[in-house]
């Protein structure tokens, strides 16, 4: 899933300060797993809005909503008999999502209530780690399912590095070196072979915005523009 | 001869090899440099000029391994992979060959959290074996990363790094074939300190054929004090400072340590010119340049061969 984290109170209530009718736009997936911007973290944020403005003259209106998905246009139609009521959107959503929201209603200012983190799991209630780059090339095949671009700090193809410490990595005794684990992994599983020859540089593939039109689609993509 | 440097003259004529290192100043101070040069001319055969080592911010390798050049000195031009994409890299080694360097240690680099600017985005867009891989090919088959042809390509010796100590063990002699096949003509190591796993290392070097491929120099840090002992045992990831190098030094007063240190470094480098697999010695004297003199004398690397 996509894993965000709040913004900070203060940063988030000084970027709407100018509007007066704000709807808090929450999303019911990646970030509800999270417990990030789902709809109870709507609820939360909109009322701690609310409280933070009680000794102002003109206290501003927060409405909330929860739409299943804010990446998919769909969805976020079912806000639009709402939206005319606000002059500003505070979307609680990934930034694909807010950004998603922000071109379904172009006419109305859209803010983000959130910073948008990683690609990650589940380690716990509450507790979310980072699993993917989305580097466009997968090399988990190679490294035993330990992906070296997202699990090693340097991204290395060809490592440990020589700062690796007795299976932790030179920036932190508790972030785990991605290279000892993949060793240790092929190792147990017979396959070092697959790090044994050097790997080339990386096809980067996700330096540019990517676009993927799924086979079979491409006639009905084409014939919408 | 691949490069005709100095150091490759002198490993290639089988002489063991001497080099030290130099960190450029953090800012313009070109006096900071002279000084340190001073003292290490006619004293080691090339000098490793650092590339903004521990991810702080130096005047660039390539600059200072200019000024090295102007006052005598063969530089070994290092290149880390934290600061620049491909395109810079390939860009800079054809500047430095151009500019007269010769010899090159292709590394990772500690990462920038480490350093100075620690908000800073890591490059690391090659490793530091596709690095090794991408100068050889540079230079002997003339072509660019992509394939591309080169106008005059550039002739590097070209240098890895080498960590004996850092786990899992068994795998660091692999990763150092690795580098070698990628290109690297000689390997410095990292700081040693622990000689039973040295002799080990080199033991399985050996029984693999990796010396004979690739020149190694083993890394000596002579210590100052039992302070910098126990901090670089304590606190410097991949060091591995055993609890003798400690006692030895607890063993004599505050003001002999730095002299036992020297003594104890001298020894080393007495058991690595009889070591078989081992071409010469990488001295790191850290911010301790005017010592090395006295060093390569006590040392018995003087004079050095003129090859």
């Amino acid at each position: 899933m996509i894993v965000a984290e709040r913004k900070p109170f203060d940063e988030i209530k000084e970027s709407i300060q100018d509007y007066k009718k704000v709807l808090v736009v929450g999303c019911g997936t990646c970030v509800a797993v999270c417990l990030t911007g789902g709809e109870k973290e709507v609820g939360v944020l909109s009322a701690e809005l609310k409280l933070s403005q009680k000794a102002e003259s003109a206290p501003a209106v927060f409405g909330e909503a929860t739409v299943q998905r804010q990446c998919d246009f769909e969805f976020l139609d079912e806000i639009k008999d709402i939206v005319g009521e606000y002059d500003a959107l505070l979307s609680m959503a990934c930034g694909a999502g807010i950004q998603f929201l922000a071109e379904r209603y172009p006419e109305i200012p859209v803010f983000p209530a959130v910073d948008t983190t990683f690609i990650g799991v589940n380690k716990d209630v509450g507790w979310y780690e980072e699993r993917c780059r989305a580097c466009g090339s997968c090399a988990l095949a190679m490294t035993g399912g330990i992906c070296p671009v997202t699990m090693c700090a340097k991204s290395l193809f060809n490592g440990p590095c020589g700062g690796t410490n007795q299976g932790s990595c030179e920036i932190n005794k508790d972030q785990p070196c991605a290279w000892y684990m993949i060793h240790e992994r092929l190792s147990k599983q017979g396959r070092l072979d697959n790090i044994m020859k050097i790997c080339p540089p990386n096809d980067w593939r996700n330096q540019t915005p990517q676009t993927l039109i799924q086979p079979g689609y491409e006639e009905r993509i084409e014939s919408s523009k | 001869m691949k490069s005709g440097s100095q150091l490759e003259k002198i490993l290639t004529a089988g002489h063991f090899a001497f080099t030290g290192e130099l960190g450029p100043p953090r800012g313009t101070n070109i006096e900071a440099i002279k000084k340190k040069a001073a003292p290490l001319k006619g004293m080691v055969d090339a000098v490793n000029i650092t590339d903004n080592q521990t991810a702080v911010v130096r005047m660039s390798s390539m600059a200072a391994s200019l000024f090295a050049i102007a006052e005598g000195l063969e530089p070994n031009y290092q290149m880390v992979c934290r600061d620049r994409n491909r395109l810079a890299m390939q860009g800079d080694i054809l500047g430095a060959y151009a500019h007269g360097i010769r010899n090159m240690l292709c590394l990772s680099g500690d990462h920038q959290q480490f350093g100075d600017h620690p908000q800073s985005k890591g490059v690391f867009d090659i490793d530091s074996t596709q690095l090794i891989n991408m100068v050889k090919n540079m230079r002997d088959e003339g072509t660019f990363l992509n394939g591309q042809e080169i106008d005059e390509p550039p002739k590097m010796f070209i240098g890895a790094a080498a960590n004996p100590f850092a786990e899992p063990f068994e795998w660091r002699i692999f990763r150092l074939a690795k580098k070698i096949q990628a290109g690297a003509d000689f390997v410095q190591t990292q700081c040693v300190f622990n000689m039973e796993r040295m002799r080990e290392w080199i033991k399985r070097a050996n029984d693999m054929g990796l010396s004979e491929k690739a020149y190694i120099l083993p890394g000596v840090t002579p210590m100052k004090s039992l302070g910098m002992a126990r901090y670089m045992k304590a606190k410097v990831p991949g060091m591995d400072v055993p609890d003798y190098v400690i006692d030895r030094l607890k063993g004599v007063d505050k003001k002999d340590q730095a002299d036992e240190g020297i003594k104890m470094a001298c020894e080393q480098i007495a058991e690595f010119k009889e070591m078989k697999g081992v071409a010469g010695v990488h001295l790191m004297a850290i911010e301790w340049e005017h010592k090395v003199p006295e060093i390569a004398e006590r040392a018995g690397m003087l004079p050095r061969p003129q090859v």
